[in-house]
Parts: C-alpha cells; sequence; structure tokens
C-alpha cells in the first residue's frame, strides 16, 4: 500500500509499482481534487456556522442563547429525543433479534418494510400524519372531542420523529447479528441459560458497540430532523418548536447571530457524533464493519 | 423437504433460540402502528380523492414543474456525487496523505447535521454577497436562489450515501486483479476503466440510487438555498407544505402521492439493474 514514487529499491519493485499504482501526477491530481471537494461541501459550510455566530464576539453568542424561546426549543429536543430513541431501540434489537436469529417467510419483505422510512420525504412523514390526526380525518373528530392534541404538539413531533429515525438501530444490528450467528446463543441455551439470561448475558455484549453506534445515528437524527417535525409542529413560539425549528424562524427573521448560534449548538452535536462514531469504528472495527458493508 | 416429517410448507424454520414469536411481534406491531398505518393513510386519501380529481391535481402546472425540479436536480446531483464520491472513496482507500483519517470521519457530516443546519451555512457560502458567491457574483454567477443551489444542497445531503456504498467494496478489491490485468498488458488508465470500474457499478449504481432517493425527499437543506420561486425554483416537499398551510389536503395528498409512486418506481427499477449487473459482474457479490 505504502508504495511511493520513490521507491527506487530493485527494477521488479519499481514495475509492480508503476503496474498496479497510478503515476505520482494522478495521484496528487485525485488527492487534490477529493480534497477541494471536501473543502467546498464539508468544511467551509461547518466553518460558516461557527463564524457567523461569533460575528458580534462570543458576548452576543452567549446572549442570544439565553433567550427563553431558545431554552425552550433546546428542552423540546431533547425530550423528544428521549422518548423517541429509546422506543426505537427497543424496536431495532427486536427486529434485529426475530430477522438475524431466525428463518421465516417473508423476511426480505420486512426487511425492505422496515427501510421504508429512508426513502420517504421528511415532509411526506409528516404530512401522514397530519393526515391521520388532522381535523379533517377520521380521527381528527374524536380526538378533539376528548381533548386529546396530537397535532401541533409534543406527541406529534415524537411520532413524526419516531417515523423517520425508525430504520437506523435495525439496520445496524440485523447484519451484525446475522454474520455472529446463532452458536453462542445455542450454547447458552444447550448450558440451561433461559433466553432472556442469553439475550443479557451473551448476545447483548455481543452487539453493544454496535447498538450503540445505531443509537447514536439515531440520536442524531431525531434531534436534528426538520422536515417532518416542521410539517407537525405548528411552530407555536416557546412550545412546540425544537431547535432545527428554531434556527429557520430566526434566519427567516434576519437574526443571524441567533439562527448560527442555536445551528452552532447543532453543529457541536453533529461533530461530536462523529467523533464518537469514529472512536467506536476505530476500537470496535471488527464489530462495526459487518453493517457498513450492507 | 429435507426431513421426512417436515411439513411442504412452513412458516420458519425450527429453531432452539426463543424469542420468536415475542421479538416478531414488537416488530410486526411497532411497524404497522408507526410506519404501515399512516402510510396507508396517506394511500386511502389520494384515492378517495377519485381519478379525475387526483389527475387535475397531480397535472397542475405548478406541480408539475416542483416534481420535475426536484427530480431533476436530484439526478444531476446524484450523478455529481458518483463522480467525487468514487474518487474520494478511491483516495480513502488507496492512497496515504496527513489528515486522511479526519477527512474519512468528515464524509459522514451531511448524515450528522441537521439539514437546517446544512441549508443556512451553504445559503451563507454561496448567495452573491456570501463567502464563495461574492467570488462569483463578478463573474455572472449565480448559484443560491436558482435550481443550481438546489443542486449544491443535494450534493451534500448525498455525498455519504456513495461514498459509503463504494468504500468497503472497493476495500475488499482483490490486488491480484489488476496485477493480472497488468500481466496481461493493460496501462493503467485501461485496468482502472475496464477492470476496476465495471466491478464496482452495483455499489456506485446503489449510492446512486440513495443519492438520489435522499434527493428528491430532501427539505430542509434545500429550501433556504433555493430562492423557492413558483415553477422555477421550488421543489416538491415546499409545494407540499404550502398546500398543507394553504388547507389544501388533497392537493398535498396528490403532490405526495405522485413522489412515492415516482420514488419506488425508479427504486424498482434501479434494483433490477443492480442484481443484473451484480450477476455480470461484481465483488463479493
Amino acid at each position: 500500500m505504502a508504495h511511493d514514487a520513490t521507491t527506487t529499491g530493485t527494477g521488479n519493485t519499481e514495475l509492480v509499482r508503476v503496474a498496479t499504482s497510478e503515476s505520482r501526477f494522478a495521484r496528487y491530481g485525485l488527492i487534490g481534487i477529493a480534497l477541494c471537494f471536501v473543502a467546498l461541501f464539508l468544511v467551509l459550510p461547518l466553518a460558516a456556522v461557527f463564524t457567523e455566530a461569533m460575528r458580534n464576539g462570543p458576548g452576543e453568542f452567549f446572549t442570544v442563547l439565553s433567550d427563553p424561546e431558545t431554552f425552550a426549543a433546546i428542552e423540546l429536543t431533547l425530550l423528544v429525543a428521549v422518548i423517541a430513541v429509546p422506543l426505537n431501540l427497543v424496536f431495532g434489537v427486536a427486529a434485529a433479534w426475530a430477522i438475524a436469529k431466525f428463518e421465516f417467510k417473508g423476511k426480505a419483505f420486512l426487511t425492505t418494510l422496515i427501510d421504508l422510512p429512508f426513502s420517504v420525504s421528511p415532509v411526506i412523514s409528516g404530512l401522514v400524519f397530519v393526515l391521520l390526526f388532522g381535523s379533517h380525518s377520521l380521527l381528527g373528530p374524536w380526538l378533539q372531542s376528548h381533548g386529546i392534541q396530537i397535532l401541533f404538539a409534543v406527541p406529534g413531533i415524537v411520532l413524526a420523529t419516531v417515523f423517520v429515525t425508525f430504520p437506523f438501530v435495525a439496520r445496524e444490528l440485523i447484519p451484525l447479528m446475522q454474520e455472529q450467528g446463532t452458536s453462542d446463543e445455542e450454547a447458552a441455551l444447550s448450558l440451561g441459560a433461559s433466553g432472556w439470561q442469553t439475550f443479557w448475558y451473551v448476545t447483548l455484549p455481543n452487539i453493544k458497540w454496535g447498538l450503540l453506534y445505531g443509537v447514536l445515528l439515531c440520536n442524531a437524527r431525531a434531534m436534528g430532523e426538520f422536515g417532518a417535525v416542521s410539517v407537525v409542529s405548528g411552530h407555536i413560539r416557546g412550545l412546540t418548536n425544537t431547535m432545527p425549528l428554531q434556527v429557520e424562524i430566526l434566519y427567516n427573521e434576519y437574526n443571524f447571530v441567533a439562527a448560527f448560534a442555536v445551528a452552532t449548538l447543532l453543529a457541536l452535536l453533529a461533530l461530536l457524533t462523529l467523533v464518537l462514531k469514529s472512536l467506536l469504528e476505530m476500537k470496535y472495527s471488527a464489530q462495526i464493519a459487518a453493517s457498513r458493508r450492507h | 423437504m429435507t426431513a421426512r416429517t417436515a411439513p411442504l410448507w412452513q412458516f420458519r424454520q425450527p429453531s432452539v433460540i426463543p424469542g420468536f414469536g415475542l421479538a416478531l411481534g414488537v416488530t410486526l406491531s411497532w411497524l404497522i402502528l408507526i410506519i404501515l398505518i399512516p402510510l396507508s393513510g396517506l394511500a386511502w386519501r389520494s384515492s378517495a380523492l377519485g381519478w379525475g380529481t387526483f389527475w387535475t391535481l397531480a397535472t397542475d402546472q405548478r406541480t408539475i414543474n416542483a416534481l420535475r425540479i426536484s427530480f431533476g436536480t436530484a439526478f444531476v446531483a446524484a450523478l455529481i456525487n458518483v463522480v467525487f464520491g468514487v474518487i474520494l472513496a478511491w483516495v480513502l482507500v488507496r492512497y496515504r496523505f496527513p489528515g486522511k483519517r479526519v477527512i474519512d470521519a468528515m464524509v459522514d457530516l451531511p448524515f450528522a447535521l441537521p439539514t437546517a443546519v446544512a441549508g443556512i451555512a451553504l445559503t451563507t457560502l454561496y448567495a452573491p454577497n456570501g463567502w464563495i458567491g461574492s467570488l462569483l457574483t463578478p463573474l455572472g454567477i449565480k448559484i443560491a436562489f436558482t435550481p443550481i443551489g438546489i443542486v449544491f444542497a443535494l450534493v451534500f445531503v448525498g455525498l455519504p450515501f456513495v461514498v459509503r456504498t463504494v468504500q468497503p467494496i472497493m476495500e475488499e478489491i482483490d490486488k491480484e486483479v489488476e496485477e493480472a490485468a497488468a500481466t496481461l498488458g493493460a496501462n493503467r488508465f485501461q485496468t482502472i476503466s475496464r477492470v476496476l470500474l465495471p466491478g464496482l457499478a452495483p455499489a456506485v449504481l446503489t449510492g446512486f440510487a440513495l443519492a438520489f432517493a435522499r434527493g428528491v425527499g430532501e427539505y430542509g437543506s434545500v429550501i433556504f438555498i433555493a430562492g423557492n420561486l413558483p415553477y422555477v425554483s421550488e421543489i416538491a416537499p415546499l409545494l407540499i407544505v404550502i398546500r398543507l398551510e394553504e388547507f389544501n389536503y388533497p392537493a398535498a395528498t396528490a403532490i405526495a402521492a405522485v413522489m412515492l409512486i415516482i420514488s419506488f418506481a425508479m427504486l424498482l427499477i434501479i434494483n433490477m439493474i443492480q442484481a443484473w449487473s451484480r450477476k455480470r459482474y461484481g465483488y463479493g457479490a
């Protein structure tokens, strides 16, 4: 791999290098193109968020963040993630257990259905709940007469978030658990462990890093979801605005420093997610690699 | 049919592992409750419109333009991502350079960064008075508030799909294949274009399909940079939101149904091409 253009050893190694690697010119050219692309599309946008937030100095940055509406948005975002992520965690483990440990009819179809939210526009993910619970729907009038508020309230936001983050944990676990097979569990069972014991003491330790990886991605999406939440939230200030919605409102009011200040928090969350994700990949690459090959 | 006592048709193969009923039960009820009932509600509402109404709503000029813009920009962005995504994956798999690990981690930024944040950041860069936009304005190039801006936002959100599908397959390529090609007299360009790239085709196609599907539905990162001019730079998801805000539920439903039908049809076609090309070429197939 480390063949360098400076390899001047025997003629043979030089020949091999020439035959199975590109010329130095081509290599540097490709690296240059890749780096420019990354700088233009990934690094600069991130830099823009931090710079714009600090435009008027750190003092104003912290002042705008202590705004009560912004604070309410942060609280709501955390609340939604705290509800949605564990729900999808339980679902993900159950789905992976059924799909990876057993052979049954319609398994491929079930896997496709689980992936469905990935191919549905976030806006449509929100729309389906508006159609289900809105005042024009079948359920709407009944809910209204019983004083149950789902749309334009926290339950609607949670539902939409659960919908868009539905596949994350299952998707990470299924390939991992398929690769691990069932022999560990069979050994535990034959030694007299109960089903739950087998799960807690054998399966869970095997999948914990992959599980954490899925939860990490699920959480990033749950906190950052915009389209689906935007449709069901109703944008009630201080009540149903999550952080991404707060970013939009502030931005559209030309309150750029405040918009970018909230965006900075979300960007920091994204960076934290990336760092943790890279650490997990580095330390437990063998465990997680399976899920990256899907 | 392997065992004498096995019935001709059985739902699942026997296993000593417990918990199938519970796990499948939880999975199915959650799936039905969260995904299938809401989605079938959409199907039911659009079929309740009746064919005539549906057709009128779906063929409204503004709707057609919005769909054309969404699918067109997503297609162009996915193509751009295929080119640069494959180069990026190649560089990450094959070469060594300082900062490689950071770049590799950065590729996932679009997965982790909320789309609204990406949207306002890209707009800040490419607006006529922005960091990059101000350099381009004197040249007469306008990116933000045009369909080009939409393409830029979709390139951002789609990039990791291509890189992360192609990269692991590239890592699996056997060096011997290249050596064989070289000993048979192929030059490097021939080896890459005729031996390596065809083998990567299924993965590239998957990456393209994922980036494209994501781009068609993308909303958060696009609405800030698009300018949202009806008929010109208004994407279909935004038109759904606009119709919803007008309480025009039938129109919103119709646009959503058309988007879903076209997306699923395209994914189906791409799946079929993929299966075909995996049979013909393909690593690790």
